[in-house]
C-alpha cells in the first residue's frame, strides 16, 4: 500500500507536475528552488509557512502580466487524480494561479483526500460555504492547434510543494 | 454559425461529391484525432477499476434529474437568487438571445469573451450579438480557430478537430499577417493566447456555457483545459452562463462520476487540466487592465436556461434519453465513419456524430436531422462506450422510422412495389424499401438464380438500380444460389446425428437450430454448409426449419414497423423450438444481435428474454461444445497438426463484438492451432447495405482501408459477418470466407 501522498505525488508527476516534498522547517529553500521572480501570490494558512518578502501579495493586473511565477495555497489534493484544489474567490488565488508561466501550489499533506467521491464532498464543503474553487490538474493545456500544446491561457509549468508535517 | 442549409433535396451525386470534398480536405486531421482519442479512452477507462457502476450511477442520476426537471429548475431559480443572480428560462434561441442581447446592452458591453459552449452554438448567440455592433471573441483556441475560419465546429468537444497545424497556420497568416512567421503549434498557441489576452482585458461581459449545474447550491461545473473560461469570468463584471435545462444535477456531490467519467469518455484523459466550480456571484476580484487594480468582485450573474425543443423531448418516450447526453464525445470518436468524415458531414446544425440525431431532432427539427443521420449505421460501437448507456442506435433508428413516414419519393415506386411487403406507407424512400426487403428480394434471387445474376450484371439494369435505387454501379452484387441452405439441408436427409430423426430425438442428444438468416440461405451458402458440418461433427443434432428474416434489414432502414411485423413472426417460428429445448445457433452476428438485443424493443419482455436467453452466436457454441467434452479432434484443426501456428487475420463483426462476443472465435481457432491477429477498426465500413450506397460508396471505401491496412501482413483473413467479408474481399481482391469454414470437417 502507498501512502494517499505518495499516490498524489505519482499521478501528479503523470500529470505533468514537478512535486517537492519538505519540512515546514526547510520550506522556504524548497521553495525558492521552484519559483522563478519575479513572482505574485496569495497567503499561505498553514501555521509557520509564510510566503517570502519578495512576494507580491495582492497583485494588480500590470503585476500579473510582470511575474513569471505564482504562488497559492492549495486547499487539499485528490490523490488519484493527482488534482490539487485552488480557491477562486476573494483574494488572489486564481489570478495567481492561472497567469503567470508558472504556478507552485503549496500542500498540507494532511489535506491530500483519496479519491474523487472523497474529493467531491470535501469540495462541497467549500462550495456550501460559499467559496469557489478549481481542481487544477497538471499545466494549461490544448490539443487545438493540430498538436498537444502545454501552455495554453494558464501555467505552462505547474510544482506542488508538499509540507509534509502540516 | 449553422452549417451550410440546404435548398431542397441534395442529390445521391451532390451528397457523394461533397463527402468526397471533405474527406480530401478534413479526413485526414480528423481520422489522426478521433483514433487518437478514441484509443485514449479505451486506456482510460481500463484504469478504472469500477468503470460499469460509475456509468450505472451517471445514469441512475440523470434519469432521476430528467424526471424531476421541472422541480429542479424552480429549485435552482431559488438559490441562485438567493445567492444574488438571476436565472432566466428561455423558451427557444430567438427567446435567449433576445435576454442576453439585453444583459449586454445594460453592461454597455462593446466586447463580449465567451469560453467553449456548444449551447451557445445552438442558439448561434454570436450572430445575435455582432448584429448589435458587439464583438465577440471565442477565447478556446479551438472554437477561436474555427470562428477565424468562419465555419462550424466539426466535432462537439474539439471543435477544430478538421484542421492540421498546416492548415491553421496558413489561417493565421492571411488573416492576421503576423510580425514573425507561425510555424510550430506552441507559435500558433502563444499567438492566439496574446490576441485574446486583450481581448479578455478589454472584454465587458463574459459568457460561459456550463456541463453541470447542480440545483441545490447554484454551482456551474467547467470542464476545460486551456484556463479561458475563468479569465473570461475574472476579467469581466458580467458573467452570462447558457447552459441547456438538461445539465441539471439535483445535489453538488452527484458530480463525482461524471468527474471521473466525462474527461476519459471524451478525449481519453483521466481529468482535463482545470474542473471549475463557480457558484456565482462569488467574489473573486475583477481584474481591470485599464486601471490596473483588481477590484471587490461585485458580479453580474446571469444563468440562462435554454430549453429549445428540451421539455418536447423530455415528453418523448423514444428519443428522452438524448437529454441524458453529457456530450463526452465518445460516440463521435469510436464511429468508423465519423473517424474518417467527420462532424461536418456526420452533424446537424450544431451536433454531430450518433447522438446528434437526437439533439438536431430535438433543437433543430427533422429537417436537420436529416441531412446525417444516415451516416449512423447501427453498428452499435459507440453503445457501451457511452458513459450514461444511452442507445445512441435506436436513437437514430427511431429519427429514421419518423423520417420515412414523412418521405415522398414515389418515382420509381413500380420497381419495389411487388417485392416490398412493408407496413410502412408508400412513402418511404426506394433506397430504403429495397435494402429494408432484401429478403424478399434473395427469395426471388434464388428462385431465379442464376437468371437474377446475369440480369445483376447487365449495365443496363446496374444503371437504372443506381439510379432508382441508389445501389452503387461499382460494388459487386452479392450472388443467389439456387441451391438454397435449406434446399441442401433437406436434399441430404436432414441432420446425420445418430439417434436424431423425424420422430424425435434420442434422449442425451443436444439439438439445434440453426438460423437460416437471408444470406446463410441465399447468398453465403458454404458457411451455413460448414456450421452444420461442425456442429454436427461435435454431436449435434441439427434443424434447419423455415424461420423467416429476422427484421435487421427493415430495422437497419429505420422501418420499426416491419422490423416489428418480422420479429413477431420470426418468434412464433422459434417458439416451438424453444418448447422442445433446442438452443438456436447463429451465423450472422447482426441477426444475433436481432434476437439478445434488439428484440427486447419490439417483442413483449418475456417472449424476448427468451429468445435472447436461447440463442448463441456459432462459435460462442461452439466453445461451449469443446469447453464440455466436445472432441476437437473432429474438426479440420486436427488435420492441420503440422501446420499448427498458421497465421490468420480475424475480423469481428461490429455488433459480436457490442454483445463481447468476438473472444470466442479467437479462442476456437487458438485451440485449433492458429495463430490469429486481431483488428482494432470499429468497424468494416460496409455496415450491411451503407457500403452499396451510391453516396455512401467512397467512405465506406475510406472506412475499409484502415482495416485492409491492418491485415495487409495477413495470407488469410476471416471475418464473421457477411457484409465484413464483401468488404474485406473486395478490398483484398481475395476470398474472405467466415472463420467456420476454416474449422469445419471437410466432407
Ligand atoms: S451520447 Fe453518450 S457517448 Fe455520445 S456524447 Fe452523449 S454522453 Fe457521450
Amino acid at each position: 500500500m502507498t501512502s494517499l501522498v505518495g499516490r498524489f505525488e505519482c499521478e501528479a508527476a503523470d500529470a505533468g507536475c514537478e512535486v517537492r516534498r519538505t519540512l515546514a522547517a526547510d520550506f522556504a529553500d524548497a521553495l525558492a528552488e521552484s519559483v522563478e521572480r519575479p513572482a505574485v501570490g496569495a497567503p499561505l494558512p498553514f501555521t509557520s509557512v509564510s510566503l517570502p518578502e519578495y512576494v507580491t501579495t495582492d497583485p494588480t493586473p500590470s503585476d500579473l502580466d510582470a511575474a513569471a511565477t505564482g504562488i497559492t495555497p492549495a486547499q487539499f489534493a485528490v490523490a488519484e487524480y493527482g488534482s490539487v484544489a485552488i480557491r477562486s474567490t476573494g483574494g488572489s488565488d486564481e489570478a495567481a494561479s492561472l497567469y503567470p508561466e508558472r504556478h507552485v501550489a503549496v500542500l498540507a499533506e494532511s489535506d491530500v483526500v483519496g479519491d474523487m467521491t472523497a474529493g467531491i464532498e470535501r469540495m462541497g464543503k467549500i462550495v456550501r460555504a460559499g467559496g469557489d474553487a478549481v481542481f487544477a490538474t497538471g499545466a494549461s493545456a490544448t490539443a487545438d492547434m493540430g498538436e498537444l500544446v502545454v501552455g495554453a491561457h494558464g501555467p505552462r509549468e505547474v510544482t506542488v510543494v508538499v509540507v509534509e508535517d502540516r | 454559425m449553422s452549417r451550410a442549409t440546404r435548398e431542397g433535396k441534395e442529390t445521391r451525386e451532390e451528397k457523394a461529391a461533397r463527402i468526397r470534398h471533405l474527406l480530401a480536405t478534413e479526413g485526414e486531421s480528423v481520422e489522426r484525432n478521433t483514433k487518437g482519442f478514441n484509443a485514449g479512452r479505451y486506456d482510460a477507462v481500463r484504469e478504472l477499476s469500477d468503470y460499469e457502476e460509475l456509468k450505472d450511477e451517471a445514469r441512475a442520476i440523470k434519469e432521476d434529474a430528467i424526471s424531476r426537471l421541472p422541480e429542479l429548475i424552480e429549485q435552482v431559480r431559488e438559490t441562485v437568487e438567493e445567492n444574488g443572480g438571476t436565472v432566466y428560462l428561455a423558451d427557444d434561441a430567438a427567446d435567449a438571445n433576445r435576454y442576453i442581447r439585453e444583459v449586454c446592452d445594460d453592461a454597455d458591453a462593446e466586447t463580449v469573451v465567451k469560453s467553449k459552449s456548444m449551447t451557445t452554438e445552438e442558439i448561434d448567440v454570436n450572430d445575435a450579438l455582432e448584429a448589435d455592433g458587439t464583438e465577440v471573441w471565442e477565447t478556446d483556441l479551438g472554437e477561436f480557430v474555427v470562428q477565424v475560419a468562419d465555419e462550424a465546429p466539426s466535432h462537439i468537444v474539439a471543435p477544430a478537430v478538421h484542421k492540421s497545424r498546416e492548415t491553421i497556420a496558413e489561417l493565421f497568416e492571411a488573416r492576421f499577417d503576423p510580425d514573425r512567421p507561425l510555424e510550430t503549434a506552441d507559435d500558433l498557441t502563444a499567438f492566439a493566447r496574446e490576441f485574446l489576452a486583450e481581448k479578455i482585458a478589454d472584454a465587458d461581459v463574459g459568457m460561459t456555457g456550463a456541463n453541470f449545474v447542480a440545483a441545490d447550491t447554484g454551482t456551474l461545473a467547467l470542464v476545460t483545459s486551456e484556463g479561458n473560461a475563468r479569465k473570461s469570468v475574472a476579467a469581466t463584471d458580467t458573467h452570462v452562463a447558457v447552459a441547456g435545462v438538461e445539465k441539471l444535477l439535483p445535489r453538488f456531490e452527484d458530480l463525482s462520476p461524471f468527474v471521473e467519467l466525462i474527461a476519459r469518455s471524451g478525449t481519453g484523459q483521466s481529468i482535463t487540466s482545470y474542473v471549475t466550480f463557480l457558484t456565482p456571484p462569488g467574489d473573486a476580484p475583477t481584474l481591470d487592465w485599464d486601471a490596473d487594480t483588481a477590484g471587490e468582485g461585485d458580479r453580474d450573474f446571469h444563468l440562462v436556461l435554454l430549453d429549445n425543443g428540451r421539455t418536447d423531448l423530455r415528453g418523448d418516450d423514444q428519443l428522452r434519453e438524448t437529454l441524458y447526453c453529457i456530450r463526452c464525445s465518445a460516440c463521435l470518436n469510436s464511429c468508423a465513419n465519423f473517424q474518417h468524415v467527420g462532424g461536418h458531414a456526420f452533424g446537424g446544425e450544431t451536433y454531430s456524430g450518433g447522438i446528434a440525431t437526437g439533439w438536431e431532432a430535438g433543437v433543430h427539427g427533422m429537417d436537420s436531422a436529416a441531412e446525417f443521420n444516415d451516416f449512423c449505421t447501427g453498428c452499435t460501437r459507440c453503445v457501451n462506450q457511452c458513459p450514461v448507456g444511452i442507445d445512441i442506435p435506436w436513437i437514430n433508428t427511431v429519427v429514421r422510422d419518423r423520417l420515412n413516414r414523412e418521405g415522398d419519393d414515389r418515382n420509381f415506386d413500380f420497381l419495389v412495389e411487388g417485392l416490398t411487403p412493408d407496413e410502412e406507407s408508400g412513402r418511404l424512400d426506394l433506397q430504403k424499401r429495397f435494402f429494408g426487403n432484401f429478403s424478399t428480394v434473395a427469395k426471388w434471387g434464388s428462385a431465379t438464380a442464376p437468371v437474377s445474376n446475369w440480369l445483376a450484371r447487365t449495365p443496363g439494369v446496374r444503371a437504372l438500380a443506381e439510379r432508382a435505387l441508389g445501389v452503387d454501379s461499382r460494388r459487386d452484387l452479392p450472388e443467389f444460389k439456387r441451391e438454397t441452405l435449406r434446399k441442401w439441408f433437406e436434399s441430404r436427409g436432414g441432420t446425420r446425428v445418430e439417434g436424431a430423426n423425424s420422430g424425435g430425438t434420442a434422449a442425451g442428444v443436444r439439438e439445434a437450430v440453426l438460423y437460416p438468416d437471408t444470406y446463410t440461405n441465399h447468398v453465403a451458402v458454404e458457411r451455413g454448409k460448414a456450421a452444420v458440418r461442425t456442429l454436427e461433427a461435435l454431436g449435434v443434432a441439427v434443424r434447419i426449419p423455415d424461420v423467416p428474416d429476422s427484421g435487421r434489414a427493415a430495422l437497419s432502414q429505420g422501418m420499426v414497423s416491419s422490423a416489428e411485423a418480422q420479429a413477431r413472426a420470426c418468434a412464433s417460428a422459434l417458439a416451438p423450438h424453444l418448447d422442445a429445448d433446442r438452443d438456436v445457433v447463429v451465423v450472422e452476428p447482426s441477426d444475433l444481435a436481432m434476437f439478445r438485443a434488439d428484440y427486447r424493443k419490439l417483442l413483449p419482455e418475456t417472449e424476448a428474454e427468451r429468445i435472447a436467453d436461447n440463442s448463441y452466436e456459432l462459435f460462442e457454441y461452439v466453445y461451449g461444445l469443446l469447453e464440455n467434452g466436445g472432441d476437437a479432434d473432429a474438426l479440420r484443426g486436427a488435420e492441420r497438426e503440422t501446420e499448427r501456428g498458421e497465421q490468420i487475420g480475424y475480423h469481428s463483426h461490429c455488433q459480436q463484438r457490442t454483445l463481447g462476443l468476438e473472444r470466442y472465435t479467437t479462442a476456437v481457432l487458438e485451440e485449433l492451432g492458429y495463430d490469429v491477429s486481431t483488428s482494432d477498426a470499429e468497424c468494416c465500413g460496409m455496415a450491411g447495405s451503407f457500403g452499396y450506397k451510391r453516396e455512401y460508396y467512397e467512405l465506406s471505401m475510406e472506412v475499409g482501408e484502415s482495416l485492409r491496412e491492418e491485415f495487409a501482413g495477413d495470407a488469410q483473413v476471416v471475418a464473421s459477418g457477411t457484409s465484413c467479408c464483401e468488404q474485406l474481399t473486395a478490398l483484398r481482391d481475395d476470398d474472405v470466407p467466415h472463420p467456420i469454414e476454416r474449422i469445419a470437417p471437410r466432407n
